[in-house]
């Protein structure tokens, strides 16, 4: 197989996996879900960190050291919302007497 | 054997979505997914034997700390122009990638199939990126949240749509690099004018939309660099948008196409809007909420996009306890797509400390409203219009709405008679059983609250 068969088919089954993942997310959880699901699409950094890294001519460097600035900020915003929503969502919810 | 640690950190991504199924759980499958993603950085870092460490590395600070410096600041209430924004980060970053392979490479050396991946990279994460920042900038008010349009947008987008696969299709038949810039830049300019006809309420179709999108450009990176990390992380991301998206406009009762290019809420169709406008409503201050509250046994709050852009959660909890204090049951009735993505009210009244098993959907709510003695709505308007049920005529005609017209008492929270963001009257507020009060959410609240405690 090619490598371009190879990638769409793990496209074609990750995609069925993301399905019967997230279908089980509940509602409440939707923003979490979009959050967290929106910091694990900057896994595109892996592609920014190469193209930085390995960029000779001063434009090919300009556009990567971009690429690494806004996929960073997508990971590292992206994940740090997830978990200050979710923390809310973990406290303990039962409140004594309604206080 | 890089291979292996790369299925391992996509592993770690599809293993905590999974535990986001629960509340519980949900914390620690964020930071697996997390440390998925630190380890494909590291692995990246060590393996691709990177030469231009400074630029790396600053490039790495500088986006940590703006993207951690967004993420702590950001209010609840803005939660959703937040993940357009760091959405629209992610677009640009996978078109930014092809953009350097296109500088770094002579493409007419290239096989056909990476120039097709390259071209969707640029494109899909161009009209992410200035889709998601139109979308932010609605959601944040910098330009306005209703529907823009212009005589012949459709066409203008069609022509625009026809040179783009034009200038794509120059740059796989000649390996020009013009091209591709030419592409980019019509991207860019496609992503502004599919979002600016979409009003604000159907911003949580737009958003979860676009979230597809920028997970669809990284898995298109990851076909360009021959990374599976990449496939499979955007694909989850792809397809996580993807079910978003249909739940949402299932809650609407809309097809996509109607959402993105109907212009929803310009008044067209809607004529019946001024028709009722001048019927007599009952008004009410907070004495005479506070008095139906306080001697109900059930009460139900409905909350919409008005509580969030008064900053009301805290209050509402406050007004909660008091009530389920004098042994009143309480519970929180929350449409799909209340507020401005989906699970916005979720995350406001968790901020709030509401227990999330006070929070019920729309399944669960609507069979309770016969036998709820008062409905508060706070803010929502078209999720409680019974046109939706009523009038065939009606835009919003066969829309999933809460019935909260079949309980004893509904009071309205809402600054002014004007019609929400669909631009449709609501014969709600019409009815001899509802009351009107004519506040801001928050400071409506407060004042209830303090009646409620001289009772």
């Amino acid at each position: 197989m090619s490598a371009l068969v190879v990638g769409i088919t793990v496209f074609v089954l990750a995609t069925f996996v993301g399905y019967e993942v997230i279908t089980k997310v509940p509602p409440t959880l939707h923003t979490p879900l979009m959050s967290g699901a929106n910091a694990i699409s900057g896994i595109t950094i892996i592609g920014a960190l190469t193209a930085a890294g390995l960029g000779v001519g001063s434009l090919a460097q300009m556009l990567g050291f971009l690429a690494v600035v806004t996929a960073t900020i997508n990971v590292v915003g992206g994940f740090l919302v997830t978990d200050r929503m979710l923390e809310m969502f973990r406290r303990p919810a039962r409140r004594a007497g309604g206080q | 054997m890089t291979e292996i640690l790369y299925l391992g950190c996509a592993s770690a991504f599809i293993v905590g979505l999974r535990r986001l199924s629960g509340p519980r759980t949900a914390r620690s499958g964020n930071i697996l997914a997390a440390a998925g993603m630190l380890g494909a950085i590291v692995i990246t870092l060590i393996d691709e034997a990177i030469v231009n460490w400074g630029t790396v590395g600053l490039g790495l600070a500088v986006g940590t700390g703006l993207g951690a410096w967004a993420a702590i600041r950001v209010k609840m209430t803005a939660m959703p122009q937040m993940v357009a924004a760091f959405n629209g980060f992610g677009g640009i970053a996978s078109a930014l990638v092809a953009a350097v392979v296109v500088v770094e490479s002579d493409l007419s050396d290239l096989p056909g199939e990476t120039l097709v991946t390259i071209l969707l990279s640029a494109v899909i994460g161009s009209v992410t990126f200035s889709g998601s920042f139109v979308a932010f900038g609605k959601l944040q008010g910098i330009i306005t949240g209703r529907p823009l349009l212009f005589p012949g947008q459709q066409y203008v987008n069609g022509v625009l749509t026809a040179v783009a696969v034009g200038f794509g299709i120059w740059v796989l038949v000649t390996g020009e690099s013009p091209g591709f810039w030419a592409l980019g830049a019509i991207s860019l300019l496609i992503g502004v004018l599919a979002v600016i006809p979409v009003g604000g309420a159907d911003m949580p179709v737009v958003i979860s939309l676009l979230n597809s999108f920028s997970g669809l450009a990284a898995a298109s990176a990851g076909f360009v660099i021959s990374n599976n990390a990449l496939i499979i992380g955007g694909a989850l991301v792809g397809s996580a948008g993807l079910i978003l998206t249909v739940l949402m406009t299932d809650a609407m009762n809309r097809s996509l196409g109607n959402v993105l290019f109907a212009g929803f809420g310009t008044g067209e169709g809607g004529g019946a809007g001024t028709m009722i406008s001048d019927r007599p409503v009952k008004r009410a201050n907070a004495e005479d909420a506070a008095i139906a509250l306080a001697y109900a046994d059930s009460v139900m709050i409905v909350p919409g996009y008005g509580l969030a852009v008064a900053q009301a959660q805290h209050a509402v909890r406050d007004l909660a306890d008091e009530l389920e204090g004098r042994g009143i049951r309480v519970h929180f009735a929350i449409h799909p797509v209340a507020g401005r993505m989906p699970g916005h009210m979720n995350v406001l009244l968790a901020e709030a400390d509401v227990p999330y098993e006070q929070l019920l959907d729309l399944e669960q709510a609507d069979p309770q409203f016969p036998q709820t003695d008062v409905v508060l709505i706070l803010g929502a308007n078209d999720v409680v219009n019974p046109s939706a049920r009523d009038e065939p005529e009606s835009p919003i005609y066969g829309m999933p709405i809460l019935n909260v017209d079949r309980a004893r008492t509904v009071i309205v929270v809402k600054r002014s008679l004007s019609p929400g963001f669909a631009g449709i009257d609501n014969p709600l507020f019409y009815n001899e059983k509802t009351l009107m009060y004519f506040a801001d959410a928050r400071e409506a609240l407060e004042e209830v609250v303090a009646a409620v405690r001289e009772i």
